[in-house]
């Protein structure tokens, strides 16, 4: 008998209650979500800039290798694409599009749709990422509503940059992934 | 070794062991500031563990789902009915890749099957990404917390193992600084590694999709930049449906850390072009645990680790006391229903307060449960220890007169009891306690002279 065989069988031959499946109920958030939003992606270290904003940080940066996916911003692109995600080692900012936005934790859902290379977000130094204010959702429940039956080989929630407080319980910005977080509310 | 024994080697360390108690309690705190910012979180605990209920009451059939939906998507799926099973299964997967060095992020599972030594033995060489992973891997220590693996440190010992391992410089103590230089040497790995192993959060039987956690992001960068993915997957970590991932990823960071969701949450549905995703599903002890009916609900846990940071004896003990993968409340109720006899104090090892069920993100009766399994192993091993001054205590409560008594001694005992009886390196007792001051008469005598009034 293989193990899978052995495995389902040892479950099926325990006496069990059937227990229901319970329905999730229509939570909803109070209060403006945009506002809800900006705060919560603050408090995940993370910056709200507005287009404006981001060109004047832009400007005082000196980025050699910036990738964008998102269509507007290509004019701050300074390379195409590589084949290859291990040639992104050296990618500075990266620029991308987010689906949607949750104004109770500040995740924003990205798919394989707006990640050509699924490292990206990862990989880089920096992220930016765009995202319309008329696409916020109140929380985990309506996103999952709005992602729905979608399908995506790979999907993901992004809520800050990448941080660790493994040495002493300091917060450190910066461990594996994008060193900062900042989000162009359009 | 016992918890008491490995207990007093943590605490001979009296500074740290403060600290550990005062860092792990603030996280508590975070914990519930966190959860009471949303006003329908019981519901969502009661939701969670309704969910999980009807998981364990239907598992075979959300396994069959989850895998014709996974095999649907493109993903290897493989079936280990144990520890030794699972490992193999690994090490065929990075053999017929012809792979000698792999990252790995956070996997509790594949702690619990010791999968680094049994890889490290066949010249494998296993590389832990998560940071506090990687610094008790340096060590050769298992982590002391599933969320916080090293937490048991301090900043002076990361920075001379650093100083050690990566050439930091000597004394510098900045964990911004000692964190880049992991970041640095990791990165190389990363890029370098043809395989990456990750745990798994949670897998919905719906869509075959499994979902992983992280903060620091290393799982993914492990796994995008390899060209195999293997997911190691305990049997109970499915959900039957893809909204459930609403409920759980609402409980799971707030539960773990006080933060509202952790900074990378990550869905894996279908390998990218030219790559390969491995599913390993693992049994090692679920099933048998499954059929106690006592005791089943220990494996709706989904790791948050609320209940260590909770436990008054976790926080005072450090995780290493438990001698066990999974350390504090929730270890003590699921390592003796893998070795009994082995984990035989872990039940003991607790003050029965319930703080550990109050915090539980899926409700489970932890200390219901911890109770449960001291009854279960003095039947099996006999009683423990207190025996004696257990009976001494019920004589004197059964006898009014040796009541009164013994309540008229003590009261003049403690009074003239000289300090060093009582502060003495010998009497464990002392050491973080004090004697009460003695009340000058009973309640009874005093009662007497007041009934009139």
């Amino acid at each position: 008998m293989s193990s899978r065989e052995e495995i389902l069988n040892s479950i099926r031959g325990i006496q069990k209650e059937n227990k229901f499946l319970p329905d999730i109920p229509n939570f909803q958030l109070e209060g403006d979500l945009v506002e809800l939003f900006k705060s919560a992606i603050e408090a995940n270290k993370g910056e709200i800039l507005s287009k404006k904003e981001f060109e004047n940080w832009i400007a005082s940066t000196n980025f050699q290798h910036v990738i964008s996916c998102s269509e507007p911003f290509h004019t701050y692109a300074t390379q195409e694409l590589p084949d290859d995600a291990h040639q992104l080692d050296h990618l500075e900012l990266a620029i991308l599009d987010a689906q949607f936005g949750v104004a109770e934790n500040g995740a924003m859902w990205l798919d394989d749709s707006q990640l050509p290379h699924r490292a990206l977000p990862f990989i880089t130094e920096h992220l930016v990422l765009i995202l319309s204010k008329e696409t916020l959702v109140s929380n985990m429940h309506q996103a999952y509503d709005r992602i729905g039956s979608d399908h995506s080989g790979f999907g993901l929630f992004i809520a800050g940059p990448s941080k660790t407080a493994d040495i002493e319980q300091s917060l450190v910005i910066g461990a594996h992934g994008a060193k900062s977080l900042r989000v162009i509310l359009v | 070794m016992s918890h008491p024994k490995a207990a007093t080697e943590f605490l001979k360390d009296q500074a740290n062991s403060q600290w550990h108690d005062e860092t792990l309690w603030m996280i508590r705190d975070k914990r519930d500031a966190s959860s009471k910012s949303i006003p329908e979180w019981e519901e969502l605990r009661n939701l969670a563990s309704e969910i999980k209920d009807n998981v364990l009451s239907n598992l075979d059939k959300y396994l069959e789902q989850f895998e014709a939906q996974a095999l649907k998507n493109g993903i290897k799926v493989h079936w280990a009915k144990d520890a030794k099973e699972h490992n193999e299964i690994v090490l065929s997967i990075l053999q017929e890749k012809n792979c000698e060095a792999i990252v790995k992020s956070k996997s509790i599972l594949t702690e619990e099957c010791h999968l680094n030594p049994y890889l490290e033995k066949q010249g494998i060489e296993v590389v832990d990404t998560d940071l506090g992973e990687r610094i008790v891997q340096f060590l050769q220590q298992p982590p002391s917390h599933i969320v916080m693996p090293a937490i048991h440190l301090k900043k002076r010992d990361i920075s001379a193992l650093f100083h050690d391992k990566l050439q930091t410089e000597k004394g510098n103590e900045d964990p911004s600084y000692l964190t880049n230089a992991a970041r640095l040497h990791l990165r190389e790995k990363f890029l370098a590694s043809k395989v990456a192993i990750t745990g798994v959060n949670f897998g919905v039987a719906e869509t075959g999709e499994f979902v992983v956690c992280t903060n620091e992001g290393n799982a993914d960068m492990g796994v995008h930049l390899a060209d195999v993915h293997i997911a190691c997957m305990g049997i109970e970590k499915i959900i039957p449906r893809r909204k459930d991932l609403g409920v759980f990823l609402r409980l799971l960071a707030r539960s773990a850390t006080g933060q509202p969701i952790t900074n990378y949450s990550s869905h894996f549905r279908s390998p990218a072009t030219g790559k390969e995703i491995h599913l390993v599903l693992v049994d090692n002890g679920r099933t048998r645990q499954l059929a106690r009916e006592k005791f089943k609900n220990s494996l709706k846990c989904i790791r948050c680790g609320a209940c260590m940071n909770t436990c008054p004896i976790y926080r005072r003990s450090g995780g290493f006391s438990y001698g066990s993968t999974v350390p504090g409340p929730i270890g003590s109720i699921l390592s003796p229903g893998l070795d009994m006899k082995k984990y035989s104090t872990l039940p003991f090892a607790s003050t029965l307060c319930g703080s550990c069920s109050d915090v539980c993100p899926v409700k489970i009766n932890i200390h219901e449960q911890l109770y449960e399994w001291r009854q279960e192993i003095t039947k099996h091993h006999g009683t423990v220890g207190k025996g004696l001054s257990m009976k001494l205590a019920s004589g004197i409560f059964k006898s009014p007169l040796a009541y009164q008594f013994s309540g008229s001694l003590m009261r003049k005992v403690i009074k003239s009891l000289p300090e060093s009886v009582i502060y003495n390196p010998l009497n464990i007792w002392g050491k973080s306690r004090d004697l009460p001051k003695a009340p000058k008469e009973s309640f009874q005598d005093w009662y007497k002279r007041n009934r009139h009034e």
